[in-house]
């Protein structure tokens, strides 16, 4: 096994870099992004098939590859449909400012360790900044943008809803996401992603900082509005959100905007998490998985799982009510984070300062004092239960000794005018008492 | 491009300035310009904010350009992505079309601000010349620090050892600010008791207003939720709205030719045996249906008419 270069090593390996090659990996990951768009719409379609039961895109190209690059050239020759009043500029530069950050965060994340490219050393990444980590946070908040402003501009009442839901939603769940990501820098020590990437050669963080982890996958589909969170396009409640009123190109854009951050994110959440481009457990013991390129295809083989769990997701998952998404990340995310944080920090600062044995006794005695503590505790008395009312086939009837309350009198003398009038057709039953009651009060109490 | 343009800029330790900072120094300069005079002469409060982020942006690549990498980023994500968020989220809920009113409402309030504005403007050249001309640039580059370990650790080690204190107040400060907006926002405001969905659909099945299937509407008196029941109005009449109307069709022009050929079977008219009637397209499920149908819109017709 090759030795972990120090921190700072592939800023300085990717500084010398000469503009050509600056260049090429500017346009290879350009190239690559869209391509990998239009693989991942085919991929969801093919995938979403397959848990429906269904074969998906089939017919153009094999295994119908090309399906979502005919959709992609219908979609640009279409009409370009511009509301009348819509604000012409922000409407124009709504999509632009979605899908640039998609593709810029890209810049950051490393696809491999030190290679040759025409005889000059470098690494499979754009550029290594001290805080490459941060970029990818920056570029989404940029991202956001684009779709609360599409929103605004249309000048329509859906869009604009999609995009102040858009607008809270992205705000609430970047938190979560940046709180998850302090344990990682915790323990890396650097903010540099290829540093991050380095320092998980003993051992991947996700084994590490599980709960960071899991924040970080929730937060990452809330961050791209994927479902079950995609609130500001749903389209039960919002028509399309803030796409409604784009067409042709423009909305061509924000769906390579989703897709791009949706690999992004999976790629940012591989680096963190995952060990990057590092080779997984069985694979590793042959030193030369972590040299050359072959750690791409290891990077991109996780990628690709993290995609495949997003678009599970959308096949399994209804989409969420908006209270219960927003209380998931206020309530129940960020206070998580907050708490195991500290803990974290705490632990970082134990371990610098106590010995192992020092530290079980101590967590063993916290350990014993808790379930101690959690004894004393009286047990909760069992609460009230009512009689359920009966259930026939999985749906609650009337109980069978139901008795039919008496018609109110105030209501009795207005109906008896009209009750002579049509004898024959009152038909007497169960239905005659409930319904004696005041009208308007039934339907009101049922929807609060 | 930002994170381009910040590696492309050459790490110098010093004052001077290299050929990409300057470069990159006098297309920002303008653009953050452009962008705090847009803000200013906007008609639009939403094109204001714009104009701002993208003044906001220009000095955050300033900054990382100025071996600042943290502080630019830091302001793009705090400034931009927070804080300019949060006043376009409150800017669309206006309205697009709200603007400001030109009336003055302060006596002389345009001559103070004249005055103060050109004051401001004075102090902040005099800074920036004297911070030109006397004071030269400390600790740029990747060798500052105790430990020579570069920009981002060294403001670490600042912020969480050296001032700690200020920083922790700072901190309460904000958490006070935000507590306080908290309470007088839900100050006066009972605390209301959420009920699950479970609870709510005991109490619709099971609570005083218990009732299996959907209700009438607000303002209509009726005895049964049957369609063939018609409502009342509040003087006892019958609502003409509540009569359906597909039932009489359905009697009249669909089923006249059924009629007709079962009385033409069943001898003399008055013995007709209803049962008999195929009602469209006569198949086998319909006839009963049909035929209550048929019944109940005749009684209708006698109820109402």
């Amino acid at each position: 096994m090759n030795p972990v270069p120090p921190p700072g090593y592939y800023q300085t390996l990717i500084a010398d870099d000469p503009f050509w090659l600056t260049l090429i990996k500017v346009l290879v990951i350009f190239v690559l992004l869209m391509l990998v768009t239009l693989f991942m719409i085919w991929f969801e379609r093919r995938v979403v098939g397959r848990m429906q039961q269904r074969p998906g895109p089939n017919w153009n190209g094999p295994f119908g590859l090309l399906q979502s690059l005919a959709d992609g050239l219908k979609l640009a020759f279409k009409e370009d449909i511009r509301p009348v009043l819509a604000d012409k500029a922000v409407f124009f530069i709504a999509p632009v400012l979605s899908v640039v950050p998609a593709f810029v965060a890209w810049s950051v994340i490393p696809l491999g360790p030190q290679v040759s490219i025409f005889g000059e050393q470098t690494a499979l990444q754009l550029t290594d900044l001290p805080v490459g980590v941060l970029v990818v946070l920056a570029c989404s908040s940029i991202g956001v943008y684009g779709i609360v402003l599409a929103g605004w501009a249309s000048g329509s009442p859906y869009p604009l809803l999609g995009s102040l839901r858009s607008a809270a939603q992205v705000i609430s769940y970047e938190l979560a996401l940046g709180l998850s990501i302090i344990a990682v820098v915790l323990y890396s020590g650097s903010l540099s992603t290829a540093d991050i990437v380095s320092a998980q050669e003993g051992g991947w963080y996700i084994w590490l900082l599980p709960v960071s982890f899991v924040i970080f996958a929730v937060s990452m589909v809330g961050e791209t509005n994927r479902a079950p969170f995609d609130l500001p396009e749903a389209e039960s409640e919002l028509v399309g959100g803030f796409h409604t009123e784009y067409s042709s190109l423009k909305f061509a854009l924000f769906f390579l905007a989703e897709y791009v951050n949706m690999v992004t994110l999976s790629a940012v959440a591989t680096t963190l998490f995952l060990g990057g481009w590092r080779a997984p457990w069985p694979l590793s013991l042959w030193a030369g998985a972590n040299e050359g390129w072959w750690p791409l295809l290891w990077f991109f083989g996780k990628t690709l799982a993290f995609l495949f769990v997003y678009v599970w997701l959308r096949g399994t998952l209804p989409r969420q009510r908006y209270d219960q998404f927003m209380r998931l990340g206020w309530k129940l995310l960020i206070p998580i984070s907050l708490l195991w944080v500290v803990l974290v920090a705490t632990l970082r600062v134990l371990r610098s300062e106590l010995t192992t044995g020092q530290i079980l006794i101590v967590g063993g005695v916290v350990l014993v004092l808790l379930v101690g503590a959690a004894l004393l505790i009286p047990d909760q008395a069992p609460p009230e239960e009512d009689p359920e009312p009966p259930v026939v086939a999985d749906y609650p009837v009337p109980p069978l000794d139901l008795a039919v309350p008496p018609t109110p009198k105030r209501r009795r003398r207005a109906v008896a005018g009209s009750r002579e009038k049509q004898k024959d057709s009152e038909p007497v039953g169960a239905g005659t008492g409930q319904d004696a009651e005041p009208a308007g009060a039934g339907p009101s109490k049922g929807d609060r | 491009m930002s994170a381009l343009l910040a590696s492309a800029a050459p790490m110098t330790g010093g004052g001077e300035m290299s050929t990409g900072e300057s470069v990159v120094f006098w297309i920002l300069g303008p653009v953050a310009l452009a962008g705090g005079l847009g803000m200013i002469f906007s008609r639009n409060a939403v094109h204001s904010a714009l104009w701002l982020v993208l003044t906001m942006l220009s000095l955050g690549v300033l900054y990382m350009v100025q071996q600042a990498p943290f502080l630019g980023f830091t302001q793009i994500i705090v400034y931009t992505g927070a804080i300019m968020m949060l006043f376009v989220f409150v800017l669309m809920m206006v309205g697009r079309d709200a603007s400001d009113s030109v009336v003055e409402v302060l006596r002389g309030q345009r001559l103070a601000a004249a005055v103060l504005g050109v004051g401001l403007g004075g102090l902040a050249v005099a800074a920036v010349a004297e911070t030109l001309t006397t004071v030269g640039p400390v600790g740029l580059g990747p060798g500052y620090g105790p430990e020579a370990r570069g920009n981002v650790q060294a403001l670490g080690t600042s912020i969480f050892r050296d001032y700690l204190l200020p920083f922790e107040l700072t901190s309460a400060l904000l958490i006070t600010a935000a507590v306080g907006a908290m309470v007088y926002t839900f100050a006066g405001q009972a605390r209301r008791k959420q009920a699950s969905q479970r609870e709510r659909v005991v109490e619709r099945l099971r609570g005083p207003l218990a009732g299996y299937g959907s209700r009438s509407g607000p303002g209509v008196f009726a005895t049964a939720d049957s369609v063939a029941t018609p409502a009342l109005l509040p003087d006892g009449s019958v609502a003409p709205a509540s009569l359906s109307q597909i039932i009489e069709s359905t009697r009249r022009e669909r089923l006249d030719a059924d009629i007709a050929d079962v009385q033409s079977q069943s001898g003399p008219a008055g013995e007709v045996d209803a049962r008999a009637l195929r009602g469209g397209d006569g198949d086998g499920h319909g006839a009963g249906s049909t035929h209550d149908r048929l019944s109940e819109g005749e009684h209708e017709g006698e109820g109402a008419r």
